[in-house]
């Protein structure tokens, strides 16, 4: 019992950012939901089992249009096709999870990921735990934040107009922070600038897939010469 | 609700399955017991540092350099974020610090 109390207090400060963004992002998602005329409870529902914040919003649109779960099926698959790096980066340290592997895979979200890819939790604190509770930590979070947001969101007077900036300050801060600690640039390099100008030729929604394939290109091209500086 | 409650259902579990593809395949196709391709492997620990400047961008990805407010609230933003955490070295410092600026900028100067 000791060594999971432990375990959470070393794993709840990673988490705050993302709860702050969870919390109100995940109050958006609810309230928007609600206005469709589907109660909080649906809310709940699809945070527990979908639980990929951008998706949930794009599942709005789904739920208000023809109905057609093909078509869903592969929009889905084309909104998260990023996750797909998640994984291959996380087979190592998902590796000897037992149990809690197939938890700490369906709830590999981005801000998830950001935290277990660059974070080693400090010594003496069990890495299995770690990571489930960073995982279950911020889920915790998006399911409250979409209840709320279903049940009381019309009575929120705060203007959060912006609030969603906590998630992009997060990221650039791990970014920077993995700057920091390697001394070879070209993969982190390779991300931005083949994601801008993918972003500049296929426009905002679509420059995800090609962003992936070129990185890929690109990190497999320089291969030899970013593994000796690793 | 435009649909009726079984065919929400329906789209819902269609869609957290197609999710769930997307996070679970790597595992599928390199299984713990099965030794891993090293190009993968290498892959797997350089992606970190691509994927995270993808994460920045798509955050970004609605912002217009075109018309106004030409993206200043967020490239203001970011440099805040930024060049605290080089100072001071917190990580929820810049982040507060960061979203605070960007609400008051959105809210009350880029209107």
């Amino acid at each position: 019992m000791r060594h999971k109390f432990k375990a959470l207090k070393a794993a709840f400060p990673y988490t705050i950012p993302v709860m702050t963004g969870y919390l109100f992002l995940g109050a958006a998602f609810g309230i928007l939901l609600n206005s469709k005329g589907y109660h909080f409870g649906w809310a709940v529902l699809m945070s527990l089992f979908i639980y990929a914040g951008s998706m949930q919003f794009v599942a709005v649109n789904l739920l208000t249009s023809a109905f057609n779960p093909v078509y869903a099926f592969f929009i889905t698959l084309i909104v998260n096709a990023r996750h797909l790096f998640y994984g291959i980066s996380m087979l190592k340290p998902f590796k000897g999870t037992g149990k809690f592997k197939p938890y700490l895979i369906v709830g590999l979200t981005d801000e998830t990921y950001s935290i277990l890819c660059s974070t080693e939790p400090p010594e003496g604190i069990d890495k299995t735990w770690f990571m489930f509770l960073v995982t279950l930590l911020n889920q915790i979070y998006w399911v409250t934040g979409s209840a709320l947001g279903g049940l009381i969101g019309s009575l929120l007077t705060f203007n959060t107009t912006g609030i969603d900036f906590v998630m992009t300050a997060l990221f650039t801060v791990i970014f920077i922070n993995q700057w920091k600690a390697e001394k070879k640039h070209i993969p982190a390099i390779t991300g931005v600038v083949v994601s801008v100008l993918c972003l500049l030729i296929f426009g905002p929604d679509n420059f995800i897939i090609p962003s992936m394939a070129l990185i890929v290109l690109v990190l497999t091209m320089f291969r030899k010469n970013i593994e000796e500086g690793i | 609700m435009t649909l009726t409650v079984s065919q929400s259902l329906v789209l819902i579990a269609v869609i957290a399955l197609a999710t769930h593809i997307t996070r679970g395949l790597p595992f599928i196709l390199f299984p713990e017991n099965k030794e891993t391709p090293r190009y993968i492997l290498y892959l797997g620990k350089v992606l970190p540092y691509s994927a995270m400047g993808l994460l920045v961008v798509y955050c970004l990805k609605n912002v217009s350099f075109a018309k106004s407010p030409y993206g200043i609230p967020e490239a203001i933003a970011v440099l805040c974020v930024a060049l605290l955490y080089l100072w001071k070295n917190n990580t929820l410092l810049s982040i507060g610090v960061g979203t605070v600026v960007y609400m008051v900028l959105v809210q009350l100067v880029f209107i």
